[in-house]
């Protein structure tokens, strides 16, 4: 296993890799996404106290799962940069960032979207959004970061000691919110609660996380493919694979 | 299917506009997000291409003489 | 070194901008004594940001965070030095003239010692990580925006803990858990913070 994440390492290895991965990937997240999205608006029941609205569910929570779960992989991929100065893993924290910021931005809208018909208002202060919209407001710090600097070697140093502060930051921040969310609400009032889901709607809504998963995966892949073949266009190995091509 | 109809599905007892609304507003960045690094590799692949093309061009034929 | 206005400066700011909140809210009284603990707690996180920016500026300017680098001792015990002396010059003073802000917000009495040892604890932590981000943007022109943008987020639970304990202190409930946790988060800081202020100050050097 060590010699796997070793080749990683090395751009020539993890271009050829990652090629062959995003050519299974992206046709597999388009179809988990199609069948998913189908399921979850066209087959799954609505629900008892919401009806039809609830179904936005399918995008809000995978969303906001994968926006989270981003965030360790940029701040892991950090600490490997940092820890063992690999510019794979630079190009790795880079290419997620953006990634995890937009569907933070998603889980933020489509949340925004769910709550009209389900409180009347477009915004709330519950827990769950409020710890959302501190997620992002921690990734486009970490992307402002990196705009800011001119030397990008840094700058991407820079931005692992941002993201890694930021991910020991997370629980706490997100255990704080909760609490002051709770004191702050009378019990009887749950905005969003924890309600036992059907299975007939639990199935769909993980198809969509494996699907929302994928899709972080494959745009992250992407993203790195791309800055490798601009930033290494005069290595060797990117003009014998062109060349080849 | 849950929905009988074309026009129920569109309409959803009266949410579709928050449904069809979050689902279209989370496609659009999600195709963007995969689009647009394709197409910079597509981009840089080919300039990578008109740039061998370009030196071996450049190494075939000999250098110009002054009297052109 | 630090002159009296960078001293007085923060104070002043924290003053002034409490004013703003009884002109904007308006004056009556026990609404004022409502919001007190967020108003406070929140006016103290912006002086806090206030003077962050300018932690590292001089020594960089002029070379001695060089020199300082280039010191036997690790660079997160020289940056632990420098940030206990910045926040006994601000953040320290900020909490014990914090009570008689309080007082003019309608602050009930109960909540007065509260909020001083929230302060005390939170303005630790505040002036750590106001210190973290310091240490990012120093060499950034125009850091000083970018430096907010980044810590804001990352101070929101010193936010939430001091603010519920004065809150309690005032219902006549048990401050004590959440100082608690104010003196936790300031413990952890004091640990952890320091090395990443020490890695960040490497970044701003080499950059």
């Amino acid at each position: 296993m060590w010699t796997f994440i070793h080749k990683l390492g090395s751009p020539p290895w993890f271009f050829g890799f990652s090629g062959t991965l995003v050519r299974w990937l992206l046709p597999i997240t388009v179809i988990l996404l199609l069948v998913g999205a189908v399921w979850g608006l066209l087959v799954a029941p609505p629900d008892f106290r919401q009806g039809n609205s609830y179904r936005i569910i399918y995008i809000h929570v995978p969303a906001a799962v994968v926006a989270l779960a981003g965030y360790y992989v940029m701040a892991f991929a950090g600490a490997v940069s940092l820890i063992w100065r690999i510019k794979m893993a630079d190009v790795t924290m880079r290419a997620a960032a953006p990634v995890g910021a937009v569907l933070t931005a998603i889980a933020l809208v489509t949340g925004a979207i769910w709550g009209k018909p389900t409180w009347g208002t477009w915004w709330v202060w519950d827990a769950r959004i409020t710890s959302m919209l501190i997620l992002l407001f921690l990734y486009l710090g970490v992307v402002a970061l990196f705009e800011a600097y001119e030397n990008k070697t840094a700058a991407a140093r820079a931005c692992a000691v941002l993201s890694l502060v930021g991910m020991v930051n997370i629980p706490i921040i997100y255990k704080s919110v909760d609490w002051w969310y709770s004191l702050h609400q009378p019990a009887s009032i749950k905005f969003t609660g924890e309600s036992a889901i059907d299975s007939s709607m639990l199935y769909p809504l993980l198809l969509m996380i494996v699907a929302f998963y994928c899709l972080f995966t494959v745009t992250l892949l992407l993203n790195m493919r791309a800055e490798l073949v601009w930033t290494h266009r005069a290595s060797g190995w990117l003009k014998q694979l062109v060349g080849d091509s | 299917m849950y929905f009988e109809s074309l026009s129920a599905m569109w309409h959803m007892d009266g949410h579709g506009f928050y449904v069809w609304l979050a689902y279209a507003l989370t496609l659009l960045p999600l195709v963007i997000m995969i689009w647009l690094p394709l197409k910079r590799i597509r981009q840089h692949w080919r300039w990578l291409e008109a740039e061998q093309r370009r030196t071996a061009a450049a190494t075939q034929t000999p250098a110009m003489g002054s009297d052109v | 070194m630090t002159s009296p206005a960078d001293v007085a400066n923060p104070l002043l700011f924290f003053f002034m901008v409490i004013t703003l909140f009884p002109l904007g809210l308006g004056p009556d009284p026990a609404r004022l004594a409502t919001l007190a603990p967020g108003i406070l707690w929140v006016v103290a996180l912006l002086a806090s940001l206030m003077v962050s920016a300018k932690l590292f500026a001089s020594d960089f300017e002029d070379g001695s965070l060089e020199q300082l680098a280039l010191a036997p001792y690790p660079l997160a015990v020289t940056a632990l030095a420098e940030v206990s002396a910045h926040w006994l010059a601000t953040g320290f003073l900020l909490s014990l003239v914090s009570p008689m802000f309080a007082v003019m917000l309608g602050l009930p009495e109960t909540g007065l010692a509260t909020l001083l040892i929230s302060l005390l604890l939170g303005t630790v932590c505040l002036t750590l990580i106001g210190a973290l981000g310091s240490a990012l943007t120093v060499n950034i022109r125009r850091g000083g925006l970018l430096l907010s943008l980044l810590i804001i987020p990352l101070n929101v639970p010193v936010l939430i803990f001091g603010t519920t304990a004065v809150r309690e202190a005032v219902l006549g409930g048990n401050p004590e858990s959440w100082l608690a946790l104010l003196a936790g988060l300031a413990l952890g800081s004091l640990v952890v913070v320091p090395l990443a202020i020490g890695a960040a100050l490497r970044v701003s050097l080499d950059s």
